[in-house]
């Protein structure tokens, strides 16, 4: 589906050839998609199946949520399990009971893998099933993988989303079309979204992750999917095999990339292209006042993406387009065209872009580019700092709400605010 | 198979990492799946080092499995060595490749690498950061000491100073403090190690007269290795307060042949007189519960009770390593001791003792909070905040200023605590408030149902006495009520009533 949106103008740089690189990467893995997907999914826990060091990454990943009660927890492999005198499976019941035993509210429990875990060849999904039969129906229990063996960073979003589609319930085949947005959101941007699908007219709509997991939504081939984050490929496909056909559009950021994502919707549901712009005009124009405020900042600046999230090439289609930046590298942990082959092509043809990453050898090409902003891991950027460059942090781009027209303003500023900060200090 | 939610240490292979981040020229090969990196923002971000830490990690994926991950390793260490050329190299496992049994030491050996290796058996599934920290310097020390160097023995004394490392509470500002001590003595300093420490610098450890250990669970390993193959003494006196920097001087004085007065005399030291002058009288008998690791718990127990006049009803440590001498402290203050490293255990015995102030770690700063207790750090693990940009030493007699600043500053001043006592309607300073000065202690945002520490009325208590306890101070109503429920249950009495409170008020009288 084509979603009716104009076709990308030639030279962009969907054309251009990829720098794959491998070598040492400086990246999270998947299981830091937990510090944000247990605030989303209230009912649910995560237990991580791992070491020490897991939960020495979650503990540093969430720093003070840790005490709120956290729903989640690690199950630390120790070396009675690695010896074999005490049964890994026997030892994951007792953890799992105690567990449930004291957090009677849990609705769903993922079991969720990691690189000891795996590698160990310690059958999560099986002990997913057989826990699942003694707890159901008060409590679904899935397993997905975290392990940075797998999964980089929001990819364990994508992985434990996926794990979430077996279990929607069939929307009866001749069903009215439904909309499914899929990604987890900020409740506030859920809501603007869910506001603006209303006044199209478009009625059916679910969210996966639904705030509560065991609310999920249907899915069958009446069914179409919108996707509001570049990560999820997995999701994505588990949903197509479900029948769900997926709408293509930029992803949701700045006014343009919104503009196109609702109009996918719009169009595949048959809303009129005047109460479209009339609907989606408030917001739009909002949203160009705000990002104008950071353009002056931003104008004619060079930028480098590291890789970190996958939200690298829509949001650096977003500096280009709608604030006249000028992208040097757009690196992203993994390159999948038919989720942001659209953006690419709206990237300038000179972009370099890298998948994947041999971070000494980037950095080399990030010290001879000398851009005005490097958008990078929290591991770089005091030393990228201390050397000059400035930074922007990557990881509050996936911690803050940055999608829809109302927050396209912040996004903007989340770019421009370190490089007025370099000009405010005078130490 | 162990539940956490928190951990008071990371993994050993962390503890390698702090040795190495704390040296020059040295450079740390680790075998370690992909997203292991994350442990590079503690340093980069908590310590807020300008450097990325000087490790390279292979970050295996699943792909790589079922090839050759030994090749991997080897790739990663010739190129970390040809790119960043250290004086040496430190080379292992974290805890998944563990697990794949890949062996660093062996495939370095088939190497021929152009510098010397320091293979690292840091076992991930027994020991923790600690320990890999302490081994780690061991291996460093062991490898790298070159033993036909001796201790000179004449002219002025030689000393080193082990145990600093990075991602240390405080360990910046504590080696300017001793170095200063050691200066006033006319001792000179051979080498401080592993901070700041290149493999040149290890390898002249043997010059000095005598090794100073700072920190046991990351130096005392090595001092011991030192020891046995230098013949150099140990001083082993931490000096952390007043007393014991008094005794550290002493004891460093008496192994130098030198005149201690220097150091002692004009000391700087404030706190003796902070603490007598009479604003700190409130001070007196103040309960205080104690936890972090053994060498910070024990050295503040000391100054809490000596220095402070406070009561030390709790006192406990997360690394089994050093037990047995958190075990003795407990014993000269009459308090069970309390080793564990489950943060759920320490949050129970503080509320189980109903301490004024508690005196720990982030975890205690968190478990305080929740209890609504006053609460200062002193020990490791920290956030951002207590890697000041000031100095901040724990150690010497400005580290026993700081302590007195930082310690009393979360309790309600004394005047305020008259007025307290004093008014106990007042609307102002009220559960609702807090202390005055501390805007952070206010919990008009805390969940309506957040009961206070000691608010939670146990069936006994009528509803006089009951309001009766509501009137009592929040900052020592918790002890009141555990107090008065001991005392009730001692006496055999059914309920619990205006009387009751009042008799155990009398019992437990000050």
């Amino acid at each position: 589906m084509s979603g009716g949106v104009a076709h990308a103008p030639a030279g962009g740089a969907d054309c251009a050839p990829v720098l794959r690189e491998r070598g040492q990467r400086e990246v999270f893995c998947g299981l830091t998609g937990i510090v944000w997907l247990h605030r989303k999914m209230q009912d649910a826990f995560f237990l991580v199946v791992g070491s020490r060091t897991c939960a020495h990454l979650l503990q540093s990943a969430a720093g003070v949520m840790i005490f709120a009660e956290p729903r989640f927890a690690t199950a630390i492999i120790e070396e009675r399990d690695l010896a074999g005198m005490a049964d890994c499976h026997d030892e994951l019941d007792r953890v799992v009971t105690r567990l449930l035993e004291r957090r009677p509210e849990i609705r769903t429990l993922f079991l969720v893998g990691s690189c000891p875990s795996e590698v160990i060849k310690l059958d999560l999904a099986k002990a997913a099933q057989r826990l699942g039969t003694q707890y159901a129906p008060q409590v679904r229990i899935l397993n997905y993988s975290g392990s940075g063996i797998e999964t980089t960073f929001t990819e364990g979003e994508d992985a434990c989303l996926a794990a979430l589609v077996p279990e929607m319930s069939a929307l009866p085949a001749g069903s009215p079309t439904e909309l499914l947005v899929v990604g987890a959101l900020p409740d506030i941007v859920e809501d603007q979204f869910m506001r603006l699908f209303a006044e199209l007219g478009v009625e059916r709509v679910g969210v996966l992750p639904a705030r509560r997991a065991c609310d999920l939504p249907p899915v069958g081939p009446d069914t179409l999917f919108l996707i509001a984050q570049p990560f999820l490929t997995e999701t994505a496909m588990a949903l197509e095999n479900r029948g769900a056909r997926h709408l293509e559009a930029l992803l949701p950021f700045g006014a343009e990339g919104t503009t196109d994502w609702l109009r996918a919707a719009a169009h595949a549901f048959g809303v009129d292209d005047m109460h479209f712009n009339r609907v989606i005009a408030p917001g739009r124009e909002r949203a160009k006042r705000a990002i104008a405020h950071s353009r002056e900042k931003l104008e004619g600046k060079r930028i480098t993406f590291l890789p970190d999230s996958q939200l690298e090439v829509p949001l650096a289609r977003f500096l280009a387009t709608e604030l006249g930046m000028v992208p040097v590298e757009v690196g992203t942990p993994y390159l999948n065209r038919r989720l942001v082959g659209r953006e690419l092509a709206l990237l300038p043809a000179e972009t370099r872009i890298s998948e994947g990453q041999h971070v000494d050898r980037q950095l080399d090409r990030v010290r001879a580019d000398r851009p005005d902003l490097t958008v990078c891991g929290l591991g770089l950027a005091n030393p990228l700092e201390s050397e000059g460059l400035s930074t922007k942090w990557a990881i509050e781009l996936v911690f803050s709400p940055i999608h829809g027209f109302e927050q396209a303003g912040d996004l903007a500023e989340l770019f421009a605010r370190p490089l007025r900060r370099r000009d405010v200090l005078r130490v | 198979m162990q539940l956490a939610v928190w951990t008071y240490e990371g993994p050993p292979h962390v503890g390698a990492m702090r040795v190495a981040t704390a040296m020059e020229g040295m450079h740390y090969v680790l075998h370690a799946p992909q997203g292991d990196t994350y442990a590079d923002l503690l340093f980069t971000m908590i310590e807020r080092r300008g450097k990325r830490p000087p490790v390279t990690y292979t970050t295996f994926q699943a792909r790589d499995l079922g090839k050759d991950t030994a090749q991997l390793f080897q790739d990663a260490a010739r190129d970390a060595i040809e790119r960043f050329k250290p004086q040496a190299v430190m080379v292992g496992a974290s805890c998944t490749a563990e697990l794949i049994q890949d062996d660093p030491a062996g495939l370095c050996d088939a190497m021929n690498l152009p510098c010397p290796v320091i293979p690292l058996e840091l076992p991930s599934y027994q020991r923790k950061e600690n320990w890999g920290a302490a081994e780690t310097f061991y291996q460093v020390v062991r490898h790298l000491a070159d033993q036909s160097i001796r201790p000179r023995g004449e002219g002025r004394k030689l000393a080193n100073i082990l145990g600093p490392t990075a991602l240390g509470f405080r360990h910046r500002d504590d080696v300017i403090e001793v170095r200063r001590i050691l200066d006033a003595l006319g001792i000179d300093v051979n080498c401080v190690a592993p901070l700041g420490a290149s493999p040149a610098d290890i390898a002249r450890l043997g010059a000095a007269d005598f090794n100073v250990v700072l920190y046991p669970e990351t130096g005392m390993e090595a001092a011991r290795w030192l020891e046995k193959t230098f013949g150099q003494p140990t001083i082993r006196t931490v000096p952390i307060g007043v007393g014991a920097t008094r005794a550290f001087v002493r004891e460093v004085a008496a192994l130098a042949g030198v005149d201690p007065a220097p150091a002692l005399d004009g000391d700087g030291s404030r706190l003796p007189w902070w603490s007598r002058s009479v604003d700190s009288t409130y001070l007196t008998g103040k309960r205080v519960f104690i936890f972090g690791d053994a060498t910070h718990a024990i050295a503040a127990a000391r100054i809490a009770q000596d220095e402070l006049g406070f009561v030390v009803c709790g006192l406990g440590c997360y690394n089994r390593e050093f037990a047995r001498e958190l075990r003795e402290a407990a014993a000269l203050y009459g308090v069970e001791p309390l080793i564990t490293d489950d943060h759920l255990a320490v949050e129970d015995a503080i509320a189980a003792a109903s301490p004024e102030l508690v005196l720990g770690t982030q975890m205690e700063r968190h478990i305080a909070k929740r209890l609504r207790l006053p609460c200062a750090v002193i020990s490791s693990p920290v956030h951002v905040q207590d890697f000041p940009a000031r100095h901040s030493p724990q150690m010497g007699f400005e580290g026993a200023n700081v302590i007195f600043d930082s310690w009393v500053h979360p309790l309600v001043m004394g005047l305020e605590e008259h007025l307290l006592t004093m008014f106990r309607e007042d609307f102002e300073f009220s559960d609702d408030a807090g202390a005055s000065h501390l805007h952070a202690g206010a919990p008009k945002a805390a969940a309506p149902q957040q009961a206070l520490a000691g608010d939670t009325i146990d069936t006994l208590w009528t509803e006089e006495a009951e309001r009766e306890l509501k009137k009592i101070p929040f900052f020592v109503r918790g002890k009141a009520r555990r107090n008065t429920e001991t005392f009730a249950a001692d006496q055999g009495r059914a309920a619990i009533d205006i009387a009751t409170l009042y008799d155990a008020k009398a019992h437990y009288a000050r």
